[in-house]
């Protein structure tokens, strides 16, 4: 039998099973993949030894699909098909998205959620996170050597239904197995949680490329739990690079630019931006593909004075999730960095004087997410290491109702409440002999349903005739540990019912989802025909040289006539080998092999018998 | 019955809790997964919980949890070289059948 070692108490492992999990931080500017070795969270490389993979997704007109720093050089070469920041457009319709007349994309209205128009179809943000997601995949199969059993994706706690449900369908378009998703927030309490091991009020304060978040959490004895989110789901460290482009043309008093300039204005933003992290003055240089020429310099007086609205604007949901959570600054016991943003100094400053204590930031704040993600993965995937028995508590960011007369919103679950959670409530018939209620169930923190988001609508049906308000129908809210949702009414007397799952109205119907996954299969199978066909082709060769060169040394062999028909032979494989038939080619193959058999046998029994002559039997028994 | 040490068991038993720096003894037990039914579970222990079945063997603890030990009583853990590959092997006579590599088994 196998032999045992003695491992820390409740570490024992299941036989056979190495269960390999990864936590994908999928970010608005870079993704990174990460997983849990020997007990240790770690950023998988890729074989530059880089972490980061840009989240950016090229078209090119040939059918190939670049991603990451291949696909980075398209932006300014070739912008309208080169994706960036994808993650902004996930579940989101046209009149969502901030900025749209800068941006050099093609927009096509879908069905609830917008789409891009490339050089290679039109493509929905899922499909491009798709693409981002499979990358992470190959690099985590890659480093890992095996099939991965599950992945931890992690989204923006202000992600609404549609938008991780949009998540939830590229990971699964990408093959993954997601064990569940992740606020972004608490994946970063969960690696600083476990380094460093210190209880109290935190606050995670995450300026990503593209999105904010704050998070208050409490953490006590190893119990993570959510008091607040809040956050902007369209604020992020872009907008300080559209602030420093807008300032490069309104002091260079540029006219409106092309799609190419404003991709290579804005790299050049992003840069001075980074710049300015270590540096008090950064200059800005290009020539445009107008003939301009840009050349200025910006110092960091110039540009903490253009962003800071946009730091304020940071401030506002950290105030608001405080008070959700019935805390003052002074309760924060820590503030967490998470996100490239929080770099810079103006950023850290404001933070400090907010809270009134500096900030961690001890770990990379470009990292702290894919290692917490990992860190639960692990956890999900059965990987229980010592001391891991902690539960994550995570709350839902907007409540969730429905729709009473007069378009109001009865909310049945509270924002802010821990997950995964149900709740159910009473509702009743409007007028008499009301035998169906239509059930609208919206998310939002208004009072009118005009204002909040509408998730879905059903109906139930069967309702005894009654005389109004007789009728007593429960509605029950159910929302997973992945933060989706299913609603059920049912009617108390009769027992009919009728239940939703919230398949977000942003378009994206199973249908559609299969349909791209038996697209995938369909490539699959032409693969493996061109994969066979090029077989043939170099087998095809191997034979024809083979044939050649046996022609060549004994060629006296044939007749004149048995030489024409293997040259015709030979003619009719060298013809359809350089086509696409591969039958043909096998075809004209066994034709020559059959030949060609005859003077095989020839050549066969003229090298034994020149083997042979002038040998003695006795000495070939030798 | 009792569940027992083999003496070069106990010997490595008691190295590697010295090396490790604490722990009262070491657990066995069996839980309910792998290919062919249960899987033994080989563990230091840091503290007996109240329900344990404690025995003693050449001057160690063994802990046993109550649920494991119709599985496993009798067993004699001992200590084995096999080609490069060494350790604790459990020798345990309620065992009806094993999967090929031993590591679960069924009673």
């Amino acid at each position: 039998m196998a032999l045992l070692q003695i491992t820390e108490p409740g570490q024992t492992t299941a036989p056979h099973e190495h269960r390999l999990a990864v936590g994908i931080d999928l970010g608005t500017t870079n993704s990174l993949v990460a997983t849990v070795r020997s007990g240790m969270a770690v950023v998988l490389n890729d074989e530059h030894g880089r972490a980061l993979l840009p989240s950016v997704v090229r078209y090119e007109g040939d059918g190939t699909v670049e991603v990451g720093y291949e696909a980075q050089a398209g932006q300014s070469i070739d912008p309208k098909n080169t994706i960036v920041s994808v993650k902004r457009f996930m579940g989101r319709g046209l009149k969502d998205i901030a900025h749209i007349e800068s941006l050099p994309y093609e927009f096509v209205e879908g069905e609830g959620m917008v789409r891009l128009r490339t050089v290679q179809g039109v493509k929905s943000p899922v499909e491009v996170s798709a693409d981002i997601l499979r990358a992470m995949r190959v690099r985590a199969e890659g480093a890992l050597g095996g099939q991965l059993t599950g992945a931890v994706i992690t989204v923006p706690a202000y992600f609404d239904d549609a938008q991780r449900q949009a998540t939830k369908d590229a990971a699964r378009l990408a093959g993954f197995n997601v064990l569940r998703l992740l606020n972004e927030p608490t994946a970063a309490a969960i690696a600083y949680g476990l380094d460093n091991g210190a209880e109290g009020i935190y606050a995670v304060y995450d300026l990503g490329g593209g999105t904010f978040d704050i998070s208050i959490l409490r953490l006590s004895k190893g119990v993570f739990q959510v008091l607040s989110t809040g956050g902007d789901s369209a604020l992020g460290g872009d907008d300080f690079d559209h602030r420093i482009f807008c300032w490069v043309i309104e002091q260079a008093k540029l006219k409106p630019v092309s799609p190419q300039d404003g991709r290579l204005l804005l790299t050049r933003a992003r840069e001075a931006k980074e710049y300015l992290t270590t540096h008090a003055v950064a200059p800005i240089s290009v020539r445009l593909g107008s003939g301009e020429y840009v050349d200025l310099t910006i110092t960091t007086e110039i540009f903490t004075e253009i962003t800071r609205t946009l730091v304020q604007k940071t401030l506002a949901p950290t105030r608001k999730a405080l008070r959700d959570a019935n805390l003052r600054p002074e309760d924060v016991k820590g503030v967490v960095m998470v996100g490239g943003a929080t770099r810079m100094p103006q950023v850290q400053q404001a933070v400090a004087a907010f809270f009134g204590q500096e900030p961690l930031n001890n770990l990379d704040p470009d990292k702290v997410v894919a290692l917490g993600a990992a860190t639960q993965a692990n956890l999900l995937a059965g990987n229980r290491a010592a001391g891991d028995d902690w539960l994550l508590l995570d709350v839902i960011p907007l409540s969730l109702g429905m729709e009473t007369m007069g378009g109001l919103v009865e909310k049945v679950i509270p924002r802010n409440s821990t997950i995964p959670i149900a709740r159910a409530q009473e509702f009743t018939t409007f007028k008499d002999g009301q035998t169906a209620m239509a059930i609208q169930v919206v998310q939002g923190e208004r009072e009118l349903v005009s204002d909040c988001r509408s998730l879905a609508r059903f109906e139930l049906r069967g309702i005894p005739p009654m005389v109004a308000g007789a009728a007593r129908i429960r509605v029950t809210f159910q929302v997973d540990a992945d933060g989706l949702l299913s609603v059920t009414a049912r009617e108390q007397t009769t027992g009919h019912e009728a239940r939703i799952e919230v398949k977000p109205s942003y378009g994206l119907s199973d249908d559609e989802i299969a349909a791209m996954l038996k697209d995938s299969f369909s490539h699959a199978t032409e693969d493996a025909f061109r994969r066979a066909l090029r077989e043939a082709q170099v087998e095809a060769q191997r034979l024809l040289e083979a044939v050649q060169s046996a022609l060549r040394e004994d060629a006296a062999l044939l007749s004149t006539l048995e030489r024409a028909h293997v040259d015709t032979l030979v003619a009719r494989l060298q013809a359809v080998m350089i086509g696409d038939d591969r039958r043909a080619i096998d075809d004209a193959m066994a034709a020559l092999n059959k030949g060609t058999a005859e003077f095989a046998a020839r050549r066969m029994n003229a090298s034994v018998q020149k083997a042979l002559s002038g040998k003695k039997v006795e000495e070939l028994e030798k | 019955m009792a569940v027992t040490l083999s003496e070069r068991a106990a010997q490595h038993v008691s190295n590697f809790l010295s090396k490790r720096g604490k722990g009262i003894g070491v657990r066995l037990g069996v839980k309910t997964s792998g290919c062919s039914g249960m899987a033994y579970k080989l563990e230091f222990a840091d503290a007996a919980e109240p329900e344990d079945v404690v025995f003693e063997s050449h001057g160690l603890k063994v802990l046993v949890d109550p649920k494991s030990l119709p599985y496993i009583d009798g067993t004699e853990l001992d200590y084995a070289r096999e080609g490069l590959n060494e350790g604790f092997k459990f020798n345990n006579p309620n065992v009806k059948d094993q999967c090929g590599c031993g590591e679960s088994f069924n009673v």
